[in-house]
């Protein structure tokens, strides 16, 4: 499903700082993660990740260091910080009074739509 | 997996050309391009254990990573730091950078050119010190020229255009030797002024490369200019600090530079500028800001409250002008400063945006400077019968009358810009439209003058 480039954008914080509060990851696993929570549904352009990632930590928000994988290779590792921890709260907070004001509207909409316009488009936007 | 062991090699290598163009990139870092690798080793690695075959693994990962544009734009913002390398050299890879570093040969050439032209007469016996009358007429035509054939270059004009540029220098170079100068003559000093203003339109013509007939055309060739010159003067400037460590070091080994400084490094390094500064000018323009209509943002208020605090104290103390000599020549440099201010916040300026406190500032600048011109006008006119019509005073007289003209009708138009009674494009038109008149004015002086005068 196609997601308009803002509400990626907005949204790509508290996900990325959501999925390393679960645990210390490296960007093909974020993303990897991304999909697996979403079914599918967010598709991140997968270079995209790394300015977030980078710009997260400029913040204080992650900490990154340097391992070597089981393939030999040095690969980079995020870490949330405490710091991060209190913006992910705070970013949860928001996003959940975002999305208590957006279900009222919803059900507000469909409530009296479907008795006298049952092919009206607010139903099919619900649906989707 | 099996397949992989006989696709390595070629994977290696494209993976090797994918980063090594990431790498062009100038807002992404080795170490970014580390972790990217990473990534798109990691998802070929997937993909194929998905049943993909490398070649496929690697298209679909590339595809997912993003095209490359737009993901070092996003590199960009997140590391804007990184940007600051971008302005000096353009990123793009392939036909932009070529293209650049042609433009930059080229300029370099034409610069040792200029600075070998300048020297040509030495070896015929002429002395920048014993011959400067000759190198104070001909020194517009060793430097613009050139310049004048990179900008034919660069815009790629046609042999028609071409023909008449040439035809003008070839005249500006007739009419710079033949007259028989008395020694000493003041014409002589006039055309050597004149002569590089009237050629500097033969430079914008081409420097427009046929958008000359269009306002838009000329004012860049204005915009052009200021930059042009506040680039020279920093080059000057290195240029001088260079010089000074040079005499600083050389004399403690007791060597003079002095005659190098004059017959060598000052000469060339002079004409030589010009074209460098005109290809920076060129190659910045779009990335970095116009530096001149900055000037004029901090002088304009700063003039205008000079003048209006010295028409106020002429009045307060009723003093009159106290003609000398020079008076002229001061008010005449005035009026072009303030033309100059006028000018460079006109190439500044949105058209479409409405009238503010500054524009108000400048109708204060202009209006107070044409006041204090007509003060020292009337009190030269009182007097003139008593001075003489010298050719220096004609040329002065002429000048002032001509810039008096320009800012006079600029003032109106500005006013009724304010007052919402004519648009700002109006101003930018007549600015523009005035530009030749100066040239030939200056050409006047330059083939007129001298005869007219006497050759005195």
């Amino acid at each position: 499903m196609e997601i308009n480039k803002d509400l990626i954008a907005a949204s790509s914080t508290p996900i990325v700082l959501a999925i390393l509060a679960e645990g210390d990851n490296y960007g093909y696993a974020i993303l990897q993660r991304v999909r697996e929570v979403s079914s599918g549904q967010m598709e991140w352009t997968d270079g995209m990740l790394y300015p977030v990632l980078h710009r997260l930590e400029r913040l204080g928000h992650v900490e990154a260091r340097w391992e070597v994988a089981e393939s030999g290779r040095r690969r980079k590792y995020y870490r949330i910080t405490s710091q991060g921890q209190a913006q992910l709260a705070e970013e949860r907070r928001q996003w959940q009074a975002v999305d208590a004001t957006l279900r009222g509207i919803w059900q507000a909409l469909s409530l009296p739509v479907p008795a006298s316009h049952p092919a009206s488009a607010a139903p099919r936007m619900q649906e989707a | 997996m099996m397949l992989t062991a006989g696709h390595a090699v070629p994977l290696e290598e494209q993976i090797d050309q994918w980063r090594s163009y990431l790498r062009h990139r100038q807002a992404i870092h080795t170490v970014d391009v580390a972790e990217l690798e990473d990534h798109l080793r990691e998802q070929v690695a997937g993909l194929v254990d998905a049943g993909l075959a490398t070649d496929e693994a690697f298209l679909v990962a590339v595809k997912r990573m993003g095209d490359l544009d737009s993901l070092s734009r996003e590199f960009a913002i997140e590391h804007s730091d990184r940007l600051w390398k971008q302005l000096v050299t353009p990123s793009d890879a392939g036909e932009a950078r070529a293209r650049v570093r042609t433009d930059a040969i080229v300029a370099f050439c034409l610069a040792v050119v200029a600075a070998v032209l300048i020297k040509i007469p030495a070896i015929f016996g002429m002395q920048l010190d014993e011959d400067a009358e000759f190198y104070a007429h001909n020194v517009s035509l060793f430097v613009l020229p050139l310049l004048t054939g990179y900008f034919v270059w660069k815009r790629q004009l046609g042999a028609g255009t071409l023909r008449w540029l040439a035809v003008a220098f070839v005249a500006a170079g007739v009419f710079a030797n033949v007259y028989p100068f008395d020694p000493e003559a003041s014409t002589e000093v006039l055309t050597a002024l004149h002569l590089p203003i009237a050629l500097w339109l033969v430079v914008g013509v081409a420097y427009a490369g046929g958008r000359w007939g269009q306002v838009a055309g000329r004012m860049d060739f204005i915009r052009f200019s200021g930059e042009l010159f506040i680039y020279f003067v920093l080059i000057a400037l290195g240029g001088g600090v260079l010089t000074g460590f040079m005499a600083l070091t050389f004399e403690s080994i007791g060597t003079d530079i002095e005659p190098f400084f004059q017959s060598w490094l000052l000469p060339c390094g002079a004409v030589g500028a010009v074209v460098v500064a005109s290809w920076l000018v060129e190659g910045k323009q779009s990335v970095i800001e116009n530096m001149a209509p900055v000037l004029t943002r901090l002088f304009t208020p700063l003039f205008a409250a000079m003048l209006v605090t010295f028409l106020g104290t002429m009045l307060w103390t009723g003093r009159g002008i106290d003609i000398e000599r020079e008076v002229l020549i001061a008010f005449d440099l005035l009026l072009v400063l303030v033309l100059a201010l006028l000018l460079y916040s006109v190439s500044a300026r949105d058209p479409l945006s409405p009238p503010d406190i500054f524009d108000v500032m400048q109708v204060v600048l202009v209006v107070s400077a044409l006041l204090a011109n007509a003060v020292a006008l009337w009190a030269i006119a009182a007097r003139i019968t008593e001075f003489g019509f010298s050719p220096n005073r004609v040329a002065g007289l002429g000048v002032n009358v001509l810039l008096l003209v320009n800012l006079a009708w600029s003032a109106v138009l500005y006013i009724r810009f304010l007052r919402g009674r004519g648009s700002f494009t109006r101003l930018e038109r007549w600015q523009t439209d005035y530009l030749p008149v100066y040239a030939g004015w200056a050409a006047i002086v330059v083939i007129v003058f001298p005869p007219l005068f006497g050759y005195n």
